[in-house]
C-alpha cells in the first residue's frame, strides 16, 4: 500500500514528507527528479516511475508535485486517485493548494494525512467526515481558540463513519433548508482547418450544494434521461433505480459535491457554437508572417456566448505580434509564445476579428508547426447536450426547501487546428 | 535541511499570525530547552502550543528526540487533539528510543479500553505504528480484544493493525492467531471490516506467496458481493481485486458475479471502475459467446473505458495503457470509438504517445480515412518523438490495412516532400516496411526516395535506403554509383549500415554481374579484411566462398523471394496477454510484463491464467489440461544422469498423441527457455535438425532470427515446469542422502587476551532452517564467570539472537563451554562493510567485550529457494548482463551430479541441468531471508577442475558473498 508522500515544489524542493511505514529516505525522489529533469516540462513527467526497489507515482497539480512511493504491487489508478484526494482535500480546507498554504497550516496537513490513510490503506477520505474530526482553520475559529483553548479536532466520534451512508454527518440542522444543482457541461472538440469537426463530445457534470435539515432523501428526475448512457455517479446514488427507473434517488452529503459525472460521446451530435476563421501564414522573405482570425456563432440555441477567449501557442521563431483587434483585447508573451485574445461577449451583428502581422526571428527556418488555437467560451442557462432536470422531489423530511437548478456551458479542451 | 528550514522561516516573518507558521520562527539555540520547559508547564494551552511547536520542527525534519520523555508525559489526557499530536511524535520517534517508548505503553493499553470508541480505535491504531519488537508482545492483548469489539469503527481499526504487525513480526501474528481472526472478519456484519479485512489479507498474502489465506468459496464471494456493495469506495477496490483472483465453478455463476458488478462500472473512482473491468474482463472468459448477457457486457464495458480518458492525465496514462491490453484480447469492445484516441495538442507527451498507439491497433478498413488525416496532422506538430512514432504509425496501418496501403504511401511522399530531415527519414524507414509487405506494387516511389539520399543521417534511414536500393537495383539505373557513394566512407557508418551495404552490393551484383565486379570485390574486402566486426566478416566471407564456389546457388541464396512480413509485429504474446488480464489495474498492466519479471521475490510463483470458456466439451480448464499434460509426459527434460542422448530422444519421440489438448501457444517464457536451455542443444542436434526440428516448435526458425512465432510448443517443453520436481528428487536421490549445509570448522573470535580471559570460538549453521551461532566459550581467567548474555549490532541481513544465551552453570577457570545460540532475521537492519560483518557484544560477570566476525552468506539460504523454471528463465533475462558477475572456482574435482547434491544441502537448488559438449550447465537458483534471489549458471567441463560460475542478482553486492560460499561449500 502506499508508503511515503513527498510533496515537492516546481523549483524541486521537497517541503512536506509523510511517512505511513518506516521512513524512506528522500533520496529515493533523485530517481523523479532524473525523470523531471528529461521531461523538460513538468507536465510530461511520466506518472509512473520505477526504480531499484519503490515504484514512484506522482501526479501534477496546482504547480506541485504530489509524489507516493510504493513498495509492493498496488494498483497505480488507486494511488492516482488517492493523491489527488489529497489535493482536493487542501484546497477544500485551505481554498487552495499551493506551497505556501501548506506551509502555513503544516500540523492540519499532518493531522489529516493521518487521517485520510493508516498504513497505506485509505481511512477517511470523504471530506464530511474529515471536517467532523479536523475542523478547517478560519480566522474567527482561532481567536477564539487562543482565547478559551478550545482545539480543532473534533471531539466526538465522526457518527456518519458507522452508518450505511458514511459520506452525510448526523444530527445536520439548517434553518433555510436549500439544495442548489449547478448542471455544467463542457464541450470538448477538435476542429479542422475547414471547419469541420474532427472529433467532438460532451464532458457533463452535476455539481450540488445540499444544505438539508436532518436525511432527506431527494429523487431527481430528466426530461430526457435517454441522452445519459455514460455516468458515474457519487457513492450515494442508488444505482439500482437508474437502472430502472432514470431517476437519481440518493439521500446527499451534507454541502458542496459531485453528484454525477456523464460523458456524451462523439458518436451523437455535438453542437459546437461557434465557428472559426482563420489564416496564420510565414513567409519565407521579409521574416514575417500574417495572421487572420474571425469567430461567429454557429449552433448557440439562440443564447449569447460569453468570456470567449482565444489561445494560441506560436512557434518559438514568432518575436512579437503588431495586430488589430476589432473588440477586446489582445496580449502575447514572447517568453512563453503565448497569444491571448481575450474578447468578452460575442455579438452576432459585428463579428470579432483579430488580424495584423507577425514579426519572426531572421535566420531561423519557417516553423514547420501550424500552431493550434485554443477556444473558451460560456454560454449561459444552457446545457449544449440538451440535458434538462425535470423534477426534485424530496422524502423523508417534513419541510419545504428551495430548489434550484443553474445550466452553463462551457469550452473544454475547444482546439481549432490551422 | 537545517538551512531549509531556517530560510523558510525568514520566509514565514511576513506570515499571518493566525496560521501555523508561528511554530516555525523559534529557531535560536536553546530552543529544545525553551520547549522542555513549555512541556511540563502547568497550563494545559501552554502545553499544546508547545506540542504543536516540537510536531512543526519534527515536520520540517528537525532533531527534536531529545524531548522524548516530556512529549511521552503529555499523554495523560482527555484533550483529544493533545492526544493525537503525542501519538504523531510517538510514531515517528518510538523506533530510535525503544526503552522510552515502552513507558508509553500503559497509557496505549489504558485507551484501549477507553469507552469512547474513538480513543479506542486511535490507541490501537497507533500502537501498530510504533515499529518496535519490545512493544509488539504488549500489543497483543489489546489487539485481541479490539478486533472483537462491539463497535465496528474499532474492529476495521484493528484488521488493519493485524497487516502492521505482521510487518513487523510475521511470527508472532501466527501464533496469536490473528489470522485466523481476520478471516473470521471477512463474514463480519459491517461491510467497511469486511473491506479491511480483505486489505489486510492481500498485503499478508503478498509476503507469503504459497499460502492459501484468501480461501475464496461460494459462500464468501457471496459474502464479499454483499459488501461490495455497502463499502467505501477504497473497500470496494480491495474487494474486487481479491473477487478477481476467485475462478468461478460454471458460467453461471460467473454470469451472476458479472451482474453484480457490472454496477461499479459507473462509479465516479477510476480505480474502482478500472478493477471492475479487471473481473468482468476474466469473468467474461467463462461466458458462452452466444448468450446474450455476453453481448449486453461487452456493450457496457466500453463506456467507463471512455469516461477514463477525461480524467486527468496521469489517470489517462494509466487506463490507456490497460485499454492497450483491452484492445487486443478484444477489439470489439472499443471498435467504435476511434474518436476518443484523437490526440490533442496539449496532451502530455506520455499521453499522446498511448493514444497514438492504441489509435493504430483500432485502424480498419471502416475508419482508415479518419485515422490517417488525423496522423497526417500529427507529422506536423512540435514534438519530434512524437512526430516520428506518427510517421511511423502510417506504415503500419498500411501494413495493417491493406486498402489503405496506396493512400499511405502517397501520404508519405507528401511528408517527404517537406523535407523535414527527421520525418524524411522515419518515412524511408517505413517505407521499407511496406515494400516488404507489399512487394512490386509502390516501387515507382523510389525514385522519389533516391532524391533524399543525401540527407539521410541516421543509420537506420540510411541501412533502410541501401536495402532499398539493393532489392530493386535492377530497376534503379545509377544503383551502382549511389552504392558507391555510401562506400566511400564504409568504416564511419554503424555496423547496421555496413552489413546492410554489403548485402545490397552482393545484390547489385548478382543482377548485373558485368558491371558491377569491381565494387563488389571492394565491399568484401573491406568487410572482410579492414574489419574488426566479427559479424561483418564472417557474412563477408560468407558471400565471398558463395560467390567464388557457385554463383548460381548463390543467386538462389541472395536473391529468394522473402516471406511476406506480418501484419501487426508488436503485438502482446497471448499467453502473457491472458496473464496481464488478470493483472488489469496492476503497474504490470502498466509495464506490460508479468509481475514476476519485476516485483522483487515476492508472489513471483503464481501465475494467473484466465479461466477457460465452459460452453463446449472438448475444452478442459486449462488447470486439467496441463495436469494431464503433466502426468503423461515424460519427466524427461531435466536429465538426472546426464545421460543427454537418451534425453534428446525421450524428448524427441514424445508422442504427440499426449491425452488433453495441448497447453496453449507458447509463452514468451517457453521461447525464453529455447533461448537459454535450448540453445545448447539446437547446436547439439547438428544435421539431425530436420527431424527433430518439427518436434522442437520450430526453434530453427528463432535461431535465425525471423520472428515467425512458433506454433504450438511440444507438451513436453511445458509439462517439466512442474514435473522438474520429480527430477530434483532423482537428483538427490541418485547420490544417497542429500547432505546438511556446510559449516566451517570453529575459528577464534575473541581471544581470551582481549577479554579479560573469555575466550570465544565460533561457527555458523544452518541446521534444519534455523540459523545458528555455535560457539565454545572458554574461561581461562583464575575466577568463576556467570551472567553471560549476548546482543548484535544491526547488521545487514537483520540477524539477532532469536532467544537468550543460554548459559545456565557458572564457567570455572579453565572450563568450556558449547553453546547454540538460534538465531532470527527480524533484528534491526543496516548495510554492513563488508556485507556480512557482524558485530557482536558480549557480557559476563566481569565486563562487556565487543568482537566481530564474518558469517557466511550461505546460511541465509533459505529452504524454498528453489525458482520455478519460467520465472527463472524470465528473470535471469530481466536482470540486465551488466549486473552478471563470473567467478571461477579452481581445483574442484567433483561431477557435476555430486556438486549440485552437495549445493543442495546448503540451500542452493538446482533447477535444470544441460549438456553440451560435455561440458553440464546447471542453472541454480537461492532466496536470502530477505526475499533476494539469487540465480546463477554453473559450468562443469568433466576432467577440467575449473568450474565457472556466472551470477545474476538484482543486488550486486552479495555477488561476491555467495561465490565465497560456493567455493567453501564445494571444497568441503
Amino acid at each position: 500500500m502506499i508508503h511515503s508522500l513527498f510533496v515537492i515544489n516546481h523549483l524541486g524542493d521537497i517541503f512536506l514528507e509523510k511517512h505511513w511505514k518506516s521512513v524512506i529516505s528522500r533520496s529515493v525522489c533523485d530517481y523523479f527528479f532524473e525523470a523531471r529533469e528529461k521531461a523538460v516540462d513538468p507536465e510530461n513527467v511520466p506518472p509512473v516511475l520505477q526504480t531499484p526497489h519503490h515504484y514512484l507515482i506522482s501526479i501534477y497539480r496546482g504547480k506541485l508535485f504530489f509524489l507516493s512511493v510504493i513498495q509492493t504491487e498496488v494498483p497505480p489508478l488507486f494511488v492516482i486517485e488517492f493523491l489527488h484526494r489529497v489535493a482536493d482535500t487542501f484546497q477544500d480546507y485551505f481554498g487552495e493548494c499551493s506551497e505556501s498554504v501548506i506551509s502555513d497550516n503544516v500540523v492540519i496537513v499532518y493531522e489529516l494525512l493521518e487521517e485520510m490513510l493508516d498504513n497505506g490503506f485509505p481511512l477517511a477520505t470523504e471530506s464530511n467526515v474529515l471536517k467532523e474530526m479536523i475542523r478547517p482553520p478560519n480566522i474567527l475559529r482561532s481567536v477564539v481558540n487562543t482565547l478559551t483553548g478550545g482545539s480543532n479536532v473534533g471531539e466526538t466520534l465522526p457518527q456518519g463513519q458507522l452508518s450505511n451512508i458514511p459520506w452525510r454527518r448526523a444530527g445536520v440542522k439548517y434553518t433555510n433548508n436549500e439544495a442548489y444543482f449547478d448542471v455544467t457541461e463542457e464541450i470538448d472538440a477538435i476542429v479542422d482547418k475547414s471547419g469541420t469537426t474532427v472529433s467532438a463530445e460532451i464532458q457533463g457534470v452535476i455539481e450540488a450544494c445540499v444544505k438539508l435539515s436532518g436525511m432527506p432523501d431527494l429523487t431527481m428526475s430528466f426530461m430526457n434521461p435517454r441522452l445519459l448512457d455514460d455516468v458515474s455517479f457519487h457513492p450515494c446514488v442508488r444505482f439500482r433505480r437508474w437502472e430502472s427507473e432514470r431517476v437519481l434517488s440518493f439521500i446527499p452529503p451534507d454541502g458542496n459535491f459531485t453528484l454525477m459525472t456523464y460523458h456524451i460521446s462523439s458518436q451523437n451530435l455535438v453542437a459546437i457554437p461557434v465557428y472559426v476563421k482563420q489564416s496564420i501564414s510565414f513567409f519565407e522573405a521579409g521574416s514575417c508572417g500574417r495572421l487572420d482570425i474571425t469567430i461567429g456563432p454557429k449552433q448557440t440555441m439562440g443564447k449569447t456566448v460569453e468570456d470567449l477567449k482565444v489561445t494560441v501557442h506560436m512557434p518559438k521563431a514568432v518575436l512579437n505580434a503588431n495586430l488589430t483587434a476589432s473588440q477586446g483585447n489582445y496580449t502575447y508573451d514572447f517568453t512563453t509564445k503565448l497569444l491571448v485574445w481575450d474578447i468578452g461577449k460575442l455579438n452576432p451583428q459585428k463579428l470579432p476579428n483579430l488580424r495584423g502581422s507577425l514579426s519572426m526571428q531572421t535566420g531561423v527556418p519557417n516553423p514547420e508547426e501550424n500552431p493550434s488555437l485554443n477556444i473558451d467560451l460560456k454560454i449561459q442557462q444552457l446545457a449544449i447536450s440538451g440535458l434538462k432536470v425535470s423534477r426534485l422531489d424530496m422524502y423523508g423530511e417534513m419541510y419545504k426547501p428551495f430548489k434550484g437548478v443553474k445550466y452553463v456551458t462551457k469550452a473544454g479542451k475547444f482546439q481549432v487546428r490551422t | 535541511m537545517q538551512e531549509w528550514a531556517n530560510q523558510l522561516c525568514e520566509n514565514r516573518q511576513f506570515g499571518s499570525k493566525m496560521t501555523d507558521s508561528k511554530y516555525f520562527t523559534t529557531t535560536k539555540k536553546g530552543e529544545i530547552f525553551e520547549l522542555k520547559a513549555e512541556l511540563n508547564s502547568d497550563k494545559k494551552e501552554k502545553k499544546k502550543e508547545a506540542v504543536k511547536k516540537v510536531i512543526a520542527s519534527m515536520t520540517v525534519g528537525k532533531d527534536v528526540s531529545a524531548l522524548f520523555p516530556d512529549v511521552v508525559n503529555c499523554m495523560q489526557t482527555d484533550n483529544l487533539e493533545l492526544k493525537k499530536l503525542v501519538y504523531l511524535y510517538l510514531m515517528n520517534y518510538a523506533k530510535s528510543q525503544p526503552d522510552m517508548a515502552i513507558m508509553a505503553v500503559n497509557t496505549f493499553v489504558k485507551d484501549c479500553e477507553d469507552p469512547n470508541p474513538l480513543i479506542r480505535a486511535l490507541a490501537v491504531r497507533t500502537m501498530g505504528c510504533i515499529r518496535v519488537d519490545k512493544i509488539t508482545e504488549y500489543l497483543c492483548e489489546p489487539l485481541r480484544k479490539c478486533l472483537k469489539d462491539e463497535d465496528p469503527y474499532v474492529r476495521k481499526t484493528a484488521a488493519v493493525c493485524v497487516a502492521k504487525l505482521h510487518d513487523i513480526n510475521a511470527q508472532l501474528v501466527e501464533d496469536q492467531g490473528f489470522l485466523d481472526t481476520l478471516k473470521d472478519l471477512i463474514s463480519d456484519s459491517n461491510p467497511m471490516v469486511v473491506a479491511n479485512a480483505v486489505a489486510a489479507l492481500s498485503e499478508i498474502a503478498e509476503s507469503h506467496p504459497n499460502s492459501n489465506l484468501m480461501d475464496l468459496n461460494p459462500q464468501t464471494i457471496n459474502k464479499l458481493l454483499t459488501a461490495l456493495n455497502e463499502c467505501t469506495e477504497w473497500g470496494q477496490i480491495f474487494i474486487l481485486d481479491c473477487l478477481a483472483n476467485y475462478t468461478p465453478r460454471d458460467d453461471r455463476e460467473s454470469q451472476s458475479i458479472c451482474e453484480r458488478v457490472t454496477p461499479r462500472l459507473s462509479h465516479a473512482n477510476s480505480a474502482v471502475v478500472l478493477s471492475a473491468v479487471k473481473v468482468l474482463m476474466k469473468f467474461m472468459e467463462m461466458l458462452p459467446k452466444d448468450l446474450d448477457y455476453y453481448g449486453t457486457l461487452l456493450k457496457k464495458l466500453a463506456p467507463p473505458l471512455v469516461t477514463l480518458l477525461s480524467a486527468e492525465p496521469e489517470l489517462q496514462y494509466v487506463a490507456l495503457r490497460n485499454i492497450n491490453l483491452i484492445v487486443q484480447r478484444r477489439p470489439e469492445i472499443l471498435k467504435h470509438e476511434m474518436k476518443v484516441f484523437f490526440v490533442k495538442y496539449n496532451d502530455p507527451i506520455y499521453v499522446k504517445l498511448e493514444k497514438l498507439d492504441i489509435m493504430i491497433r483500432l485502424a480498419s478498413q471502416a475508419n482508415i480515412a479518419q485515422v490517417l488525416a488525423e496522423l497526417k496532422e500529427y507529422a506536423t506538430e512540435v514534438d519530434v518523438d512524437f512526430v516520428r512514432k506518427a510517421v511511423r504509425a502510417i506504415g503500419r496501418c498500411a501494413i495493417k490495412v491493406e486498402q489503405s496501403a496506396e493512400r499511405c504511401v502517397s501520404t508519405l511522399l507528401d511528408l517527404i516532400q517537406t523535407k523535414v530531415n527527421y520525418v524524411v527519414q522515419e518515412a524511408i524507414v517505413v517505407i521499407k516496411d511496406i515494400f516488404r509487405k507489399y512487394p512490386n506494387k509502390y516501387e515507382s516511389v523510389i525514385a522519389t526516395l533516391c532524391e533524399n539520399l543525401d540527407s539521410l543521417d541516421e543509420p537506420e534511414a540510411r541501412a533502410a535506403m541501401i536495402w532499398i536500393v539493393g532489392e530493386y537495383a535492377e530497376r534503379i539505373d545509377n544503383a551502382d554509383e549511389l552504392l558507391e557513394s555510401f562506400l566511400e566512407g564504409f568504416h564511419d557508418e554503424s555496423t547496421q549500415v555496413q552489413l546492410q551495404l554489403l548485402t545490397a552490393i552482393v545484390k547489385l551484383f548478382l543482377k548485373k554481374p558485368t558491371e558491377t565486379q569491381e565494387l563488389v570485390q571492394q565491399v568484401l574486402s573491406l568487410a572482410t579484411q579492414d574489419s574488426d566486426n566479427p559479424d561483418l566478416r564472417d557474412r563477408g566471407y560468407i558471400y565471398w566462398r558463395l560467390l567464388s564456389t557457385d554463383p548460381v546457388a548463390a543467386k538462389e541464396v541472395v536473391l529468394a523471394e522473402k516471406p511476406l512480413i506480418s501484419e501487426e509485429t508488436d503485438l502482446i504474446e497471448p499467453t502473457l496477454l491472458e496473464e496481464l488480464i488478470c493483472h488489469i489495474g496492476t503497474l504490470a498492466s502498466v509495464y506490460h510484463k508479468p509481475p514476476s519479471a519485476f516485483v522483487e521475490g515476492s508472489r513471483g510463483v503464481q501465475h494467473k491464467r484466465l479461466p477457460g470458456s465452459t460452453e463446449s466439451g472438448e475444452s478442459e480448464s486449462p488447470d486439467t489440461a496441463s495436469a494431464a499434460a503433466v502426468s503423461d509426459a515424460p519427466p524427461a527434460v531435466i536429465p538426472s544422469q546426464g545421460d543427454l542422448l537418451g534425453d534428446l530422444l525421450n524428448l524427441d519421440l514424445t508422442p504427440p498423441t499426449t491425452a488433453g489438448p495441448p497447453p496453449p501457444a507458447s509463452s514468451g517464457m517457453q521461447m525464453g527457455a529455447m533461448d537459454l536451455l535450448g540453445g545448447g542443444l539446437d547446436s547439439l542436434m547438428g544435421d539431425e535438425s530436420e527431424p527433430l526440428g518439427g518436434d522442437l516448435g520450430g526453434s530453427p526458425a528463432i535461431g535465425a532470427g525471423f520472428g515467425a512465432p512458433p506454433a504450438a510448443m511440444p507438451a513436453s517443453f511445458s509439462a517439466p515446469v512442474s514435473g522438474g520436481l520429480d527430477d530434483l528428487f532423482d537428483l538427490g536421490g541418485g547420490v544417497g542422502m542429500p547432505m546438511g549445509a556446510y559449516s566451517a570448522p570453529k575459528t577464534v573470535w575473541l581471544p581470551a587476551l582481549k577479554a579479560k580471559g573469555l575466550e570465544i570460538s565460533g561457527t555458523f549453521a544452518r541446521r534444519s532452517g534455523v540459523i545458528q551461532m555455535e560457539m565454545t566459550l572458554t574461561n581461562k581467567a583464575m575466577s568463576v564467570m556467570t551472567d553471560f548474555a549476548i546482543q548484535f549490532n544491526r547488521n545487514s541481513f537483520g540477524l539477532a539472537p532469536a532467544g537468550p544465551l543460554q548459559v545456565l552453570t557458572p564457567l570455572s577457570p579453565n572450563q568450556s563451554i558449547e553453546v547454540t545460540l538460534p538465531l532470527n532475521t527480524v533484528g534491526p537492519v543496516m548495510k554492513m562493510e563488508p556485507l556480512n560483518n557482524l558485530q557482536v557484544a558480549v557480557k559476563n560477570n566481569i565486563d562487556v567485550f565487543y568482537f566481530s566476525c564474518q558469517y557466511p552468506i550461505s546460511m541465509l539460504f533459505v529452504e524454498d529457494g528453489k525458482m520455478e523454471r519460467q520465472v527463472f528463465l524470465a528473470t535471469w533475462k530481466d536482470i540486465p548482463n551488466d549486473s552478471e558477475a563470473q567467478f571461477q572456482i579452481k581445483d574442484c574435482h567433483l561431477s557435476s551430479d555430486a556438486a549440485s547434491n552437495k549445493l543442495q544441502g546448503s540451500n542452493i537448488f538446482t533447477i535444470a541441468k544441460r549438456t553440451v559438449d560435455g561440458q553440464d550447465m546447471l542453472y541454480q537458483s537461492m532466496k536470502l531471508t530477505n526475499g533476494i534471489w539469487v540465480l546463477t549458471e554453473m559450468r562443469v567441463q568433466a576432467g577440467n577442475p575449473v568450474y565457472t560460475v556466472s551470477l545474476k542478482c538484482r543486488a550486486a553486492e552479495v555477488s561476491q558473498w555467495v561465490f565465497q560460499s560456493y567455493e567453501a561449500v564445494l571444497k568441503n
